[in-house]
């Protein structure tokens, strides 16, 4: 492995290559493939199961994988990586825990380290520029249980960022959200990305919020992945390969859609020339 | 060491073992007791009593001290439920059920011995709802090696335990091996258990385990004072359970002193009640919802 390594010096971020995950006996993911270069907003796009958060798992180190390998900085991934932070999609606080904004976000630096060892003025300095950075800094001292969800997915992008990671995992963030709180995280997301000079991998079924900050795109469908920029994944050629069906992908005043099930034999013609449909 | 209550109760050494083991079961209990509470594992701490329960009736029945079944037994019984599948949500109230109903079960096979065997009387009392004032002295060294133990393993485990009480999800994507972790916890609340098991029976020790956390989180917000404040309430429960106990002989035209258990988990009810009125007190007062800047994501407020 070091041979690669030398051989193909890189500065690449993340490069997850030939991927496959098998859960339960079934297929999940298969030949995977894509990267994240150091500081780029990635969109790891595809409906609800299709396999999103498996791949986050796979990237974190803790899903075990049939095939391929995931690299951080050209290095084999190791269980104790720290470079990565994390959001997962939901998570469901105790109203009665006894555990406030501040104690969340400072656990993001020590919550792994074993003994009693105590918090050090620079790290409590850390976790005050982390709240600010996310606008916590309002309700740093009342419990994270009695927040509301955009404050409590505040909290959950300052724990994983107060340990500077060069890469943060985002699933889902948008769901369950209004459009205006969208508009909001995102604007928020993006300016703290860049702020920190962290790489992002967000997930999200639904891709339009997104298409004003994304650099590339990571489309999921079938168990496999489209990569690129939004212009060379998002184009009916390609995400009908990536479907295995035919699927229309149509632009409208700078929003895109993606329909499927119209009859093969109607849109043959159509599907020859996705110049018509892809500006 | 000086004593603020009455002269009289001090000079029996039954009662001084007892204050002193006390001390300790309950600090112990109320460190455990905050991470089972929050870990939402009460069910599982509480199949675990009566995993100690049939440790000590064998014990009993075999002439062993109580205390070595009550712990031994715990244990096995935290690793039968890890191997049922207590880390997984659906799986763990399958786990604790087969658990429990095997352990009772058990329990009531080595009661039955004991009494029929006639050496025992009174096994069902002193293994179901203890008996602290017939602990020995000599047990003391015990309870303080298994309780520094217990103390010690929550000390190393900390900050990970807690993370993944909060989240398992955000401890594991930070690296802490959720798995051992629980497994760790759990061997540690069986040890916890089989410890108040001495002080107020298998059957009753989670009450002391769940009753003076679950108080606390009532009414203080950081978790630092969540432990402290659970500590005092499961150590004037047991202290108050104690010297009532010891006192109702003298209440009652009949002389016959309540048992401890009792005195303990009415001291303990007591405390509940009280911090859930506290909280409800404090929340009228400031329900008042302080208007926001218009921010469009701050709908509920819970």
């Amino acid at each position: 492995m070091a041979r690669d390594v030398e051989a193909e010096p890189t500065d690449r971020l993340l490069e997850v290559d030939d991927v496959g995950v098998v859960l339960g006996g079934r297929q999940i993911l298969s030949d995977v493939n894509f990267r994240v270069d150091p500081g780029e907003f990635t969109g790891l796009i595809g409906s609800n199961g299709s396999g999103k958060t498996t791949l986050f798992r796979v990237i974190l180190g803790l899903q075990h994988i049939v095939r391929g390998q995931v690299r951080v900085h050209g290095q084999p991934l190791t269980p104790s990586n720290r470079s990565i932070g994390y959001v997962p999609q939901k998570v469901l606080f105790d109203p009665d825990m006894p555990v406030r904004t501040r104690d969340l976000v400072a656990l993001g630096v020590d919550g792994q380290r074993y003994g009693l060892r105590r918090r050090t003025r620079v790290m409590h300095e850390a976790v005050e520029e982390m709240l600010v950075a996310v606008e916590a800094d309002g309700f740093a001292d009342r419990r994270v249980g009695g927040l509301s969800g955009g404050e409590q997915q505040r909290v959950l992008l300052a724990h994983a960022l107060v340990s500077r990671p060069e890469l943060l995992l985002l699933d889902e963030p948008l769901a369950n959200l209004d459009p205006g709180s969208v508009q909001e995280i995102i604007s928020l997301l993006h300016r703290v990305a860049k702020n920190q000079r962290v790489a992002v991998l967000l997930s999200a079924h639904e891709m339009n919020p997104l298409l004003p900050v994304m650099d590339r795109v990571v489309y999921v469908a079938n168990g496999r992945v489209a990569s690129g920029t939004t212009d060379e994944v998002v184009r009916t050629d390609v995400l009908s390969a990536l479907y295995g069906h035919h699927v229309d992908v149509l632009r409208v005043h700078g929003r895109v859609l993606v329909v499927a099930g119209v009859e093969q034999s109607n849109v043959a013609d159509v599907a020859d020339h996705p110049e018509l449909v892809v500006e | 060491m000086h004593w603020i209550f009455e002269p009289g109760l001090l000079a029996n050494s039954s009662v001084r073992t007892a204050l002193f083991i006390g001390l300790i079961v309950a600090v112990v209990s109320s460190c455990v007791g905050i991470f089972t509470v929050m870990r939402a594992q009460s069910f599982a701490g509480h199949a675990l009593t009566d995993v100690a329960a049939a440790g000590g009736a064998g014990a009993f029945y075999a002439g062993f001290a109580p205390l070595l079944g009550f712990v031994g037994a715990g244990v096995l019984g935290a690793g039968a439920m890890d191997a049922i599948g207590v880390q997984r949500v659906k799986g763990r109230d399958i786990a604790t059920g087969v658990v429990l109903g095997a352990s009772t079960g058990l329990a009531a096979l080595f009661l039955y011995l004991s009494a029929t065997s006639g050496t025992a009387t009174g096994s069902t009392q002193l293994i179901l709802f203890g008996s602290i004032f017939t602990v020995q002295a000599s047990t003391v060294p015990e309870v303080i090696g298994l309780s520094a133990m217990v103390l010690v393993a929550l000390g190393v485990l900390a900050r990970p335990l807690l993370l993944s009480s909060i989240s398992p999800e955000l401890a594991a994507a930070r690296g802490v091996r959720v798995h051992v972790v629980s497994l760790i916890f759990i061997v540690v609340l069986a040890v916890s258990v089989g410890l108040s098991a001495i002080v107020i029976g298998s059957i009753l020790s989670t009450a002391l385990l769940i009753g003076p956390p679950a108080s606390a989180l009532k009414v203080v917000h950081r978790f630092v004072n969540a432990l402290a404040l659970s500590g005092v309430f499961g150590v004037s429960a047991t202290w108050m359970g104690i010297i009532f106990s010891y006192d109702s002989f003298y209440w009652l035209p009949s002389h016959r002193g309540l048992p401890v258990s009792f005195c303990v988990v009415a001291v303990v009810v007591v405390q509940f009640a009280l911090a859930s009125a506290v909280r409800r007190f404090v929340r009228r007062r400031i329900t008042v919802p302080p208007i926001e800047h218009g921010r469009d994501d701050q709908i509920g407020w819970h």
